[in-house]
């Protein structure tokens, strides 16, 4: 008998949320008074959930380490968010939402949980609107759309590049406004560093108030995880510096069972790695594959310049490969066509791992009509190229400018430069239809869970995702839980639990700086970061992958033998700060590499070498493989694996295929 | 290259700072600024002395976390551009570099180059939104928007709230920063509902927060790392005094 | 959302309204005076200025103004001093290295040196003038002559130049940044703003200085 209840409610597809939402027991307003929640993490997820939490009336208490909730990395996001709204008469709807989003995600996650998803995207654009968030409009002042990602319907809203901070702002107002109520208690720079668990139920968190370094002990009903995703295990990515697993992670092991840990999407279009003090990669929009071309010259180890190579030298590998979808084609295959090319030899720049992304052809497509608009006559070729130039640098001129000023290179004269990097992570803690993990009280919202993507996500979805589960799911789904809780009164902070949770906390703090080894925790975050790439990365096979578990161990042992960690525990330390981080991601990384081994067939971001057709494509195995991959934990290096049966009723599976 | 930095040096919010000069060799120009202090905390770390502690997160030039005063100016000399943008390219061989905090009574120094910009965030709790709690909104396209008014919303939104603008200002004045809320949020029909009470509400807490006063410099339009426009402030200034003519 | 604890007058912006109005207050009033004072360019040994002048002495509605014109001086001037300490409270820890020639005018930042040494010019000049024609009763027999005796003293001439000066780069930020106080900014006509402040705040300051300079070199006779 599986130990994992997915909750999902009877009914077909379209009734299941609308029945769960109508007979879901509820709170009494003024039991919502006296009920308390934590919230970890103020992302689109905590941001949106710790608000709407507070309207319906409960306390709040919201944690974040940077220095403000408007930080958070969700600002990041540039593309836009999803909604089937249908604006565009174009033939969107709910199930069409859902439909694209179950088969980009490469039939891995859960079909009633993304016909929910489906269902309230809807109610997000409408609530980030009438918030005020400024999305692009059209002259008639009604919303604009694009296309995103492949699809064939207009279904993303957008605010220029920027999408992710306006909503990020939008629902960071809605916090802000509540923290003035004073529904909210916002403790910026604190981070969480424990769940304490008291009878089996989620009862509050250790904190570390990081300028102080004081620890803190905080009581709730239920516990919200809102912290993101764990791109950063290895090492460069294109997540903020900060960005951590250390509150999954610290759940992880105090129950919460881990979904598909090795579910990582890498995205295609990133400014490549320029040398070893690398911190972090830079995103450049998906938008600019409508108009790049990519490529990279025939003859290996090419050092010409780019604009030296004659055209019948360069292999445009993608239009080669998938002539039906070109340099279109979804993220995952076009970063593994990336590495292949580059693996083989035939990568440009200085480090050879990156490939060209080309406008010279858009220049002159787009010129040559400019010149038909503006009525030029027996345009030379210049001045084609210059007015083809002005329509490419109206589209896309601030990531233009972006990578000038990363790389030092004008790619209006020369081709970008462009490499794959780790962009978003699927997997995360395993939770049910309510986004409770398998601790009762603790729950997982926006990418720290699992449950939406499947194997891979969609451009403009991880936005839509994070918003549904704080707005509209979890103020739903909580009621469910909360309802049997309003007899509990607040536990005192110094009860044993509490005690014991905040004394594994403190040793494992002791611990780190009694070590004073010789080399810094960047040296190994650096390490970590290699053999996940090197080995978990956008290939995988048996044999790395045992590799990768052995040499994690050891590098994890290394460091518990020789991290140095300076200054003190009781002060502003983010070198501290770090180790915390990277000691954890020793482990998940582990972890990482267990899953991706068990998981013998290639799906959206898992490619397996082993599961791929002649021509190299990756290979699904539904037979034995639809399931979600639901990790125990049971002491360090020691995980037991749950499965998840998927089950498709709607949507059944077929090979992806892009040629 | 090899570079000489100054930098500022401060335990802790109570204790007094001073420049300190680190020599730093072997810098490449493809090096981001924050990646140049990276090695300066290496080479620190390595002798067992403490790294400098500076604010920085997303590296992308979007959270508004990273805040150095680089040679005299907010995010160093390049405009249009955080300091996580800020590549050593811009910098010669041999140059000496002084690196300070944000400066401003409403910042306080939390160590070294770090700061507390809470201030900015208790002056959005005081009016910065607009009151609609979640499910209660119409449809998205019942409101709509001249696209000049949504455009020009949008841009006085793309605020990061990094504080350049205060660090910059002769008389460390919030004013862009919230002007920008206050402008954003009065250009969009939704939020005219409150804006008498919103700008008002916004200016009483900047007031107490204890920044200084405009007095129309521009410096902190140069130095906005997102391009935030002096016409904010004016637009400010006006919803402020028809609020307290009207009310 | 209640503000009354934060009156109008005693907020940031309020103080910032009474700066700029008082500023556009005086800014009409240099007009006036530079009007009245340009007439001794007519070159007719003061006879319209004289004429001018009694006029401004004596007409009552004019008198009145000159109370309410202290007024104004008196408020901007308290007003730039309420305003200059907050600022300087603002920042209590200075920096070791600024460079605001980067993104401002120099003398956008030094607006209350400027004020204060306009401030002294003033003082003086109504020592010279006004004490005179009012109180303790002309020397001379008109203000005319009056001015030719004071703008004899080369050091007269050169203070006076010296404030104009002063009162120049006043203006050059002043007259546009009261407009911004003011909530004046619009695409189209902000520009226009801009121009005819900077054109005021060269032409004035350049009369005015002409009036010591030419009688000091003797081309007013």
């Amino acid at each position: 008998m599986s130990k994992l209840d997915s909750k999902i409610p009877e009914g077909t597809l379209e009734e299941k949320w609308m029945k769960f939402r109508s007979t879901v027991p509820l709170v009494n307003p003024s039991n919502k008074r006296s009920i308390e929640i934590v919230i970890v993490g103020s992302g689109l997820a905590g941001a949106s959930a710790a608000s709407t939490l507070a309207e319906l009336g409960y306390k709040v208490k919201c944690f974040c380490f940077q220095d403000s909730p408007r930080r958070a990395h969700s600002i990041a996001a540039q593309g836009g968010i999803n909604a089937a709204k249908n604006y565009q008469n174009d033939g969107d709807s709910t199930f069409r939402l859902f439909y694209d989003t179950v088969k980009g995600g490469d039939y891995r996650s859960r079909e009633a949980n993304v016909y929910r998803l489906a269902e309230v995207s809807s109610n997000i654009i409408d609530q980030c609107v009438a918030q005020g968030v400024p999305l692009a409009r059209e002259y008639g002042g009604l919303l604009s759309n694009r296309s995103f990602g492949g699809t064939q319907v207009q279904r993303t809203f957008y605010a220029a590049g920027q999408t992710g901070q306006q909503l990020l702002l939008g629902a960071y107002s809605a916090l802000e406004r509540q923290i003035g109520l004073g529904n909210v208690t916002m403790y910026s720079r604190h981070e969480m560093l424990e769940v304490v668990t008291i009878e089996g139920k989620a009862r509050g968190i250790i904190a570390r108030d990081l300028i102080s370094g004081k620890l803190e002990r905080h009581f709730g009903h239920a516990v919200l995880i809102c912290s993101g995703g764990y791109g950063n295990v290895f090492y460069l990515s294109t997540n903020a510096m900060g960005s951590n697993a250390t509150a999954a992670w610290k759940a992880h092991k105090q129950g919460a069972f881990f979904g598909n840990p090795c579910f990582t999407q890498i995205h295609p279009t990133c400014i490549p790695v320029s040398g070893d003090h690398q911190s972090k990669l830079t995103l450049m929009s998906e938008s600019l594959r409508n108009d790049g071309r990519i490529w990279v010259p025939k003859k290996k180890d090419d050092t010409r310049k780019a604009v030296d190579i004659p055209e019948e030298e360069r292999d445009y590998y993608l239009e080669r490969r998938y002539p039906a979808f070109g340099n279109l084609v979804p993220r995952d295959v076009a970063s593994r066509a990336a590495k292949e090319r580059c693996d083989a030899g035939y990568g440009v720049g200085k480090s050879k791992m990156a490939v060209f992304l080309d406008f010279a052809a858009a220049f002159e497509r787009y010129g040559k009509q400019q010149v038909l608009v503006l009525g030029i006559d027996n345009p030379s070729a210049a001045e084609i190229r210059k007015h083809g130039m002005d329509v490419v640098k109206e589209k896309y001129g601030n990531l233009f400018d972006m990578y000038k000023q990363i790389t030092g290179e004008n790619p209006y004269e020369m081709p970008m430069r462009i490499y794959p990097a780790v962009h978003y992570t699927m997997g995360g803690l395993w939770v049910d239809y309510n986004l409770m993990t398998t601790v009762p009280g603790l729950y997982a919202l926006g990418e720290a869970n699992f449950s939406d993507h499947g194997a891979n996500r969609l451009g403009a979805s991880a936005l839509m995702q994070g918003l549904a589960d704080g707005y509209f799911v979890i103020p739903y789904t909580i009621g469910s839980y909360l309802s049997n809780e309003i007899r509990v009164k607040p536990i005192s902070t110094d009860s044993e639990p509490f005690v014991a949770a905040e004394k594994r906390v403190q040793e494992t703090i002791n611990k780190l700086f009694a070590i004073k080894g010789k080399h810094s925790v960047d040296h190994f975050h650096k390490k970590l970061g290699k053999i996940m790439w090197d080995k978990c990365g956008m290939a995988r096979n048996e044999k790395g992958l045992t590799e990768a578990i052995s040499e994690i161990r050891a590098l994890r042992e290394e460091f518990w033998k020789d991290v140095r960690v300076t200054g003190d525990a009781n002060e502003f330390n983010p070198e501290l700060e770090k180790a915390g981080r990277v000691a954890d991601f020793l482990e998940l990384g582990e972890l990482m590499c267990m899953d991706a081994l068990q998981r013998k067939e290639s799906c959206g971001g898992h490619f397996r070498e082993e599961s791929q057709t002649e021509d190299g494509e990756a290979k699904r195995d539904d037979d034995k493989f639809a399931f979600v991959a639901a990790w125990e934990y049971k002491n360090q290096g020691s995980f037991e694996l749950h499965k998840e049966e998927l089950v498709f009723d709607i949507v059944h599976p077929t090979q992806r295929s892009y040629k | 290259m090899n570079l000489t930095l100054k930098v500022w040096r401060q335990k802790n919010a109570k204790e007094a700072g001073n420049l300190m000069t680190y020599p730093v060799k072997d810098i490449s120009e493809d090096m981001s600024f924050l990646e140049m202090f990276d090695v300066l905390n290496e080479q620190l770390i390595s002798k067992g002395d403490e790294p400098i502690a500076f604010d920085h997160d997303c590296r992308e030039g979007i959270c508004g976390m990273c805040s150095m005063f680089i040679n005299g100016r907010p995010h160093g000399p390049k405009e249009g551009i955080t300091t996580c943008q800020l590549h050593m390219r811009s910098f010669k061989d041999g140059d000496t570099i002084v690196v300070e905090p944000w400066r401003s009574k409403a910042f306080p120094v939390v160590k070294d180059l770090v700061v507390d910009r809470s201030s900015f965030d208790r002056i959005i709790a005081a009016g910065g939104f607009i009151s609609v709690n979640a499910g209660n909104a119409q449809d998205a396209n019942n409101i709509p928007i001249p696209k000049p008014d949504a455009d020009k919303a949008f841009e006085a939104a793309a605020c990061i709230g990094c504080g350049a603008c205060v660090a910059t200002c002769k008389n460390s004045s919030a004013m862009l920063f919230v002007s920008a809320k206050v402008s954003q949020l009065a250009l969009l029909p939704q939020g005219k509902i409150e804006a008498t009470a919103r700008v008002q509400e916004m200016v009483a807490q900047m007031d107490k927060e204890g920044f200084g006063n405009c007095s129309n410099t521009g410096a902190c339009e140069i130095e906005c790392p997102k391009g935030i426009s002096l016409e904010n402030i004016a637009r400010m200034n006006r919803e402020f005094f028809v609020a307290n003519l009207t009310e | 959302m209640s503000n009354n604890s934060h009156p109008f007058l005693k907020s940031s912006l309020g103080r910032k309204l009474l700066m700029g109005i008082t500023g556009l207050f005086l800014i009409t009033f240099l007009i006036v005076h530079c009007g009245v004072n340009a007439c001794i360019f007519f070159n007719d040994g003061g006879v319209k200025f004289n004429a001018a002048a009694e006029f401004m002495g004596t007409n009552i509605f004019i008198r009145a103004m000159e109370f309410v014109l202290f007024g104004g001086i008196i408020l901007h001037i308290f007003q730039a001093l309420l305003l200059t300490l907050k600022n300087n409270k603002s920042r209590p820890v200075k920096y070791t290295m600024t460079s605001g020639n980067s993104n401002s005018k120099w003398y956008s930042r030094w607006m209350g040196l400027l004020g204060t040494l306009i401030l002294m010019f003033l003082i003086i000049h109504l020592r010279h003038f006004w004490v005179e024609t009012r109180f303790t009763g002309l020397e001379q027999p008109s203000l005319f002559l009056e001015m030719k005796a004071t703008f004899s003293q080369l050091w007269v001439v050169l203070v006076y130049c010296a404030g104009m000066f002063s009162l120049s780069y006043h203006l050059l930020h002043g007259f546009a940044s009261s407009f911004q106080t003011l909530g004046w900014n619009h695409p189209k006509y902000t520009p226009i703003v801009k121009m005819t402040g900077f054109v005021f705040s060269i032409v004035v300051p350049l009369i005015f200085a002409l009036m010591p300079i030419s009688m000091y070199a003797g081309w007013i006779k």
